[in-house]
């Protein structure tokens, strides 16, 4: 039995708790932002994407387990690859097309 | 009625031209006579035992070498049809109408249907081999993955026959490749074919990414691993993430046609540009991803038969690195005249001439391996020794191409067309003949002949410089790609007649590959002693074809060039204790992946011809054996140690 | 399977959890992982897509004419949920608990049923009562060929957590079965992950522009 097995018997899953509480506090929080407020557009989107980007982390390190594993550097080294290449083809597709916006 | 089942028919099949005519005869004759040697010789059971249901790697990386090498040859025919038609002005060999399909079915049999392929066999026989694993991470998607692009492939060269082959250049741009001004099957086939074989590229990719990773034997640090499996390692990577950004391309493309979505047309909103935007938002990637492997060739090759230990290891490896990560900001320079904004052109000049920065690293590199090396000019060596200059022209004209002001001069100009052939032919297809030539006796047992593979070299790398020397110029002088005729008088003729004559000349040296492979297989050199190049890299340590399991036992690593290493410690009388034999644990044999594909060739063509009542349930079927693979729970078995004493006293290696 | 088999590292194992302590757990769980990361790219590809096409509506209706926030939020919330009811079916895994897994598994997948149930009736809206199926405008094409890929997804996921119960019901908490249903807890994660982006850059983003 490890460390985080000990915890789990335990009782109460407080990682999942808070997870679910944050989750649905941004996402509150994104809304109330995007229609409540009337900030300028770029300053929303800058905002609700940030908070997106927060809440996939909380996804990641709260649910998913993402540091476990016999050598848990391979499936961050392939999220972190992953994340590049998205980011490079949403913002590469955005700017080379960005007078058809 | 019977009128109706006429109009079917001509619509059906393609009709019209002698020469095809002429190809659905051989191939109904062709097929008849398989199946008639194979009743005949009752090899059916053989077949699906021993080759159909196989999860090895070995024989997997065999047969993507025979289907890309029978690709190989109908992309070869493509190509030998458009210099037949271009040798002289205002000829009539082939009308627009086909010149075009040939041309389409070229680029994209080429690329996707030998290229790959073929570096995907080779990578599934050396890789385990050379780490010192049993088999992949994954045997049964390795078979699937083959099976997906077996199927893939036919499913494309089903066009040839049935309905009509795609006709708007391999990388297809919206809006003429759209329905609206395509309409037809043809452009189908290629979506649906390169995507069904694509699926099984990708899963491919993270099988060996994972391999590599998590299954080398005890000792090989990273840096210790043979370059041929960085080069895979590396490649892997930028497959698993290049190959999902296609995947989308084509699906999206796919549902345009299909289901009348506005994504590329032009009529509500949408974007031509952007398909050319994600397709090689893949496809510059995808260059890398057929060539970075050769390099990984070349470096075994070059450093076995220089007899030297591979010059500047870590600076190999992390220009590979750094490749990688610049492979997916560079793909706009496929595109610089599509009227993007200055710094956009900019930015994508700057990151391709960047990229091209590692590249020249390696070759570098391979000189200074080569430099007061014992150089042994063998088949295998003579190929990588020619491809260090003429990949270096293709390379340095992909530099003058890189600039974005000047390549609104050459775009779509035959230089264009000669600086890809240079880094395809010259890198990619020199490659796969090297590795075919290196790895052909750890295959098959045997070698092939020397006298004959050296000339059929010369007889190919002259053709070659024949061929695409001349067209840099003729590009310079206006011609361009694609044109399916010219008029007398501009200057050309005499270029495109030696261009031509380089053609024949490569298929002269091809045929006198394939001659030699025949004639090897009955009279060539038997390979007894599992060495015979008197290799550095675990793949030699092993006997000619390697057993089933590979290693009875799993070698221990202490430095890179591990079986050189092993070899000295010997010379040097170094005793080596043989522990006992231990059952080896073996994936079984399935079904499965050849019929789970087989469903989505069903699927694949329902959905080319929009027969939905066909397309459907092939994807049923495609599920159903998703679902029944999930509920196998027996699958391995161990081989006693009897078995692998008899066949290691077999090869002569027990002692 | 207790030997060093396929793979020929020699780690120590029993420290870790169930669906980790088999090499063959161990190779899978690192290749889904890849996995999850290539889906990054193929909904990115999607999210470039849509975000060029978004404005190019060829006069019919607009994000924000179409976007309801009540379903919308219906939607986030009910997978929100679902996602943490995965992760409390994962815990109920690393303790063994086989009647607590396959309880949470079953509350994972009614929940991805409301939320599949939603979004067909969100389709079903705007194609056929608000005239804007797919083929209207890019903008509609991106639309629904995004969460499209994305409710397939979860559709599957549910097909899959199916099969994974029947084999847990038959042969208990082994490690096979454990990494089966560990990985279909990370699948489950990811679509969530997915699920926020979309929220974010599709349905916020209408409301803003």
């Amino acid at each position: 039995m490890n460390g985080t097995q000990k915890q789990l018997k335990a009782g109460f899953p407080w990682k999942q708790v808070i997870g679910l509480i944050l989750s649905l506090t941004l996402t509150f929080l994104a809304l109330w932002i995007a229609v409540g407020l009337s900030l300028p557009v770029h300053v929303t989107i800058a905002i609700i994407v940030s908070l997106a980007i927060f809440q996939a982390f909380i996804q990641l390190f709260m649910f998913m387990h993402v540091t476990e594993g016999t050598e848990p550097v391979h499936q961050l080294m392939g999220i972190l690859f992953g994340i590049y290449v998205a980011f490079t083809v949403v913002a590469g597709t955005l700017w080379i097309l960005a007078y058809a916006l | 009625m019977i009128d109706s089942v006429k109009s079917f028919l001509g619509w059906f099949f393609v009709t019209g031209d002698p020469m095809i005519y002429g190809a659905d005869a051989s191939i109904a004759l062709v097929s008849i006579g398989i199946v008639a040697v194979l009743t005949y010789f009752k090899k059916w059971k053989w077949l699906w035992n021993e080759w159909l249901t196989t999860v090895d790697h070995k024989k997997i990386g065999i047969m993507y070498i025979i289907a890309a090498l029978l690709m190989l040859f109908r992309g070869g025919m493509d190509a030998l049809m458009m210099r037949a038609q271009l040798t002289l002005p205002n000829m009539h060999f082939l009308d627009a109408e086909h010149y075009n399909q040939v041309f389409t079915t070229h680029g994209t049999i080429m690329i996707i249907f030998v290229a790959m392929p073929f570096i995907f066999g080779l990578m599934n026989i050396a890789v385990p081999l050379q780490i010192g694993a049993r088999d992949v991470a994954y045997p049964f998607l390795n078979a699937l993955s083959f099976w997906l692009f077996f199927f893939g492939a036919m499913l494309f060269n089903l066009s040839f026959v049935i309905g009509g082959s795609p006709d708007a250049g391999w990388s297809s741009y919206a809006p003429y490749a759209g329905a609206e001004m395509n309409p037809g099957v043809g452009q189908n086939y290629y979506l649906i074919g390169v995507q069904i074989s694509g699926i099984g590229s990708l899963a491919t990719g993270i099988n060996f990414l994972v391999t590599i990773l998590k299954m080398r034997a005890p000792g090989m640090t990273l840096f210790k691993m043979p370059m041929f499996t960085w080069s895979i390692l590396i490649t892997s990577v930028i497959v698993v993430f290049a190959f999902p950004a296609f995947t989308v391309a084509l699906a999206l493309m796919t549902i345009d046609r299909l289901f009348g979505a506005h994504f590329f047309t032009i009529a509500a909103g949408g974007s031509p540009m952007l398909w050319a935007n994600l397709f090689w938002f893949w496809g510059h990637p995808e260059v890398y991803i057929v060539l970075l492997p050769v390099f990984g060739i070349f470096s075994e090759v070059i450093a076995t038969f220089a007899h030297k230990t591979l010059f500047g290891y870590a600076v190999m490896v992390w220009s590979m690195v750094a490749i990688s990560v610049l492979s997916f900001i560079t793909w706009l320079h496929h595109f610089f005249t599509m009227g993007n904004t200055a710094p956009v052109n900019a930015f994508f000049s700057i990151s391709t001439m960047l990229i091209a920065i590692p590249t020249g690293v390696k070759i570098f590199n391979w000189l200074f391996t080569l430099n007061k090396g014992r150089i042994q000019f063998t088949t295998p060596m003579l190929w990588a020794l020619a491809f260090i200059p003429n990949f270096t022209i293709g390379g340095v004209t992909g530099v003058m191409l890189a600039m974005a002001p000047a390549d609104y001069q050459y775009h779509n100009s035959y230089f264009l067309v000669a600086h890809f052939h240079s880094t395809l032919i010259a890198g990619t297809v020199f490659g796969i003949f090297c590795g075919l030539h290196y790895w052909w006796p750890k295959m098959f047992g045997y070698m092939l002949d020397e006298v004959k593979g050296k000339w059929s070299f010369w007889i190919f790398m002259i053709s070659f410089n024949i061929c695409f020397m001349p067209m840099y110029f003729l590009g310079l002088m206006g011609m361009t790609r694609r044109m399916y005729t010219y008029p007398a008088g501009l200057g050309w003729t005499p270029i495109n007649v030696v261009m031509s004559i380089g053609a024949a000349g490569m298929g002269i040296g091809f045929a006198l590959m394939a001659y030699n492979i025949v004639w090897s297989a009955v009279r060539g050199k038997k390979d007894t002693t599992g060495d015979p190049w008197n290799g550095r890299t675990l793949e030699w340590a092993t006997a000619s074809p390697a057993a089933e399991y590979n290693f009875a036992h799993i070698p221990e690593i202490k430095s890179r060039d591990a079986f050189a290493a092993m070899k000295e410690a010997r010379a040097a009388g170094h005793a080596e204790t043989v522990p006992p034999y231990k059952a080896i644990h073996m994936p079984n044999n399935t079904g499965i992946p050849v019929i789970m594909s087989a469903f989505m060739f069903i699927a694949g063509f329902g959905f080319v011809f929009e027969w939905y009542w066909m397309g459907i349930p092939g994807l049923i079927g495609v599920v159903a054996c998703m679902i029944a693979r999930s509920f196998v729970y027996d699958d391995h078995h161990y081989i006693p140690v009897e078995k692998v004493k008899q066949t290691e006293a077999a090869t002569g290696r027990l002692s | 399977m207790t030997d060093a088999t396929l793979s020929l590292h020699e780690k120590d194992r029993s420290q870790m959890p169930i669906e980790y302590s088999t090499e063959e757990g161990d190779l899978r769980i690192v290749g889904f992982w890849i996995f999850l990361a290539a889906e990054l790219v193929l909904f990115g590809t999607l999210f470039g897509t849509y975000l060029v096409l978004q404005s190019h509506t060829a006069g019919g209706p607009t994000a924000k004419d179409l976007f309801e926030i009540g379903p919308v939020m219906a939607e986030t919330i009910v997978l929100l949920v679902s996602s943490f009811t995965c992760g409390l079916s994962t815990i109920e895994l690393r303790r063994h608990n086989k009647r607590g897994l396959i309880g949470w598994l079953l509350v994972t997948i009614l929940l991805g049923l409301v939320f599949v149930g939603l979004e067909v009736n969100e389709f079903y809206t705007y194609a056929v009562h608000e005239g804007a199926p797919l083929s209207r405008s890019a903008f509609l094409s991106g639309f629904f060929v995004l969460l499209g890929t994305h409710g397939c997804h979860v559709s599957l996921g549910i097909v899959w957590i199916i099969g994974i119960l029947l084999q847990l019901g038959k042969r208990g908490i082994t490690p096979v079965t454990a990494r089966k249903a560990f990985m279909a807890g990370l699948y489950w994660h990811f679509l969530d992950v997915v699920w926020i982006f979309i929220f974010t850059a599709v349905y916020l983003t209408g409301w803003v522009i």
